[in-house]
């Protein structure tokens, strides 16, 4: 393995410093908001992680393209790497919904149109990662990992729009909320400067996470190929 | 005690949500990472005996 880049470490302590920032923000400075009480910090991070989900999800689908035409394996480990990091924070953004809905909606879990859609997404993701895994020959696994992050990535649309064009009582952050919309709120100034940082954080910890998986994911691609050679 | 919980003024009492919130977007995303690094090591060591095989 190629030893660690210099650009990778800095970017290691950037995030980690803003990450400490970022929480420091939710906790200390952006205001109880007056309603909710304090669970309404969850959805800095709740919100953050939903996009960094998306984002994951957007990059392998743009990689299965590049893939596809290229036909280089580095772009295959790419759309990968980031379709595990999305479930990862999509996961996130689905528990920290579940635990906010709980007093705010008086249930953990309701089968409204923005949650099932997320959960059909990550349903999808989920089985992207599985089926791969069955697939022995590489260019196969590749070709099919392509086709499916791009032909998946139908659902994050969905899911981001659900909330906007069905009745649902999920509140949205940009554009107006359903009139059934329960848990919404205005934000102050103190609180939008928290959320966007929240934002900018998330996505430098995608980028960060991506470059580690990505070289594990060239590690992984070496052992295989020293295999077969030994094998073979 | 009941009367006062109804007209409660304020907000309402929902720290420990917040809390169990944050315990798994920090608990998560240390699995996570423990996890790239686990299987790092493995690949390592896998590595290690290819060559040990290979040379062998």
């Amino acid at each position: 393995m190629e030893s660690k880049p210099r650009l990778l470490t800095i970017l290691d302590i950037a995030t980690i410093v803003m990450l400490v920032i970022a929480t420091g923000m939710v906790f200390l400075y952006a205001p109880m908001e007056a309603v909710m009480g304090n669970v309404q910090r969850v959805f800095y991070f709740h919100v953050a992680a939903g996009w960094v989900g998306m984002l994951g999800f957007l990059v392998a689908a743009i990689a299965g393209i590049v893939y596809l035409r290229t036909g280089r394996r580095e772009w295959d480990i790419a759309s990968l790497s980031a379709v595990e990091i999305g479930m990862v924070f999509a996961f996130i953004n689905v528990v920290t919904g579940a635990i906010w809905a709980r007093p705010i909606w008086n249930t953990w879990w309701t089968w409204d149109p923005r949650l099932t859609t997320a959960t059909i997404m990550l349903l999808i993701y989920a089985a992207y990662l599985l089926l791969r895994q069955g697939i022995e020959d590489p260019d196969r696994r590749a070709r099919f990992g392509a086709v499916y992050a791009i032909v998946g990535f139908l659902s994050v649309p969905l899911t981001f729009f659900s909330a906007r064009l069905f009745r649902t009582i999920h509140p949205v952050v940009i554009g107006s909320n359903q009139p059934g919309a329960e848990g919404a709120f205005d934000m102050t100034p103190l609180m939008l400067q928290t959320f966007m940082f929240s934002l900018l954080t998330f996505s430098i910890i995608f980028v960060d996470l991506l470059w580690h998986r990505i070289r594990l994911g060239k590690l992984a691609d070496k052992v295989e190929q020293m295999k077969l050679k030994v094998m073979g | 005690m009941y009367l006062s919980n109804i007209l409660q003024e304020g907000p309402a009492q929902t720290t420990g949500y917040m809390l169990a919130g944050y315990a798994v977007i920090f608990g998560v995303m240390l699995i996570y990472v423990i996890s790239l690094f686990v299987r790092q090591r493995n690949l390592k060591q896998d590595i290690e005996l290819l060559e040990d095989v290979k040379e062998g």
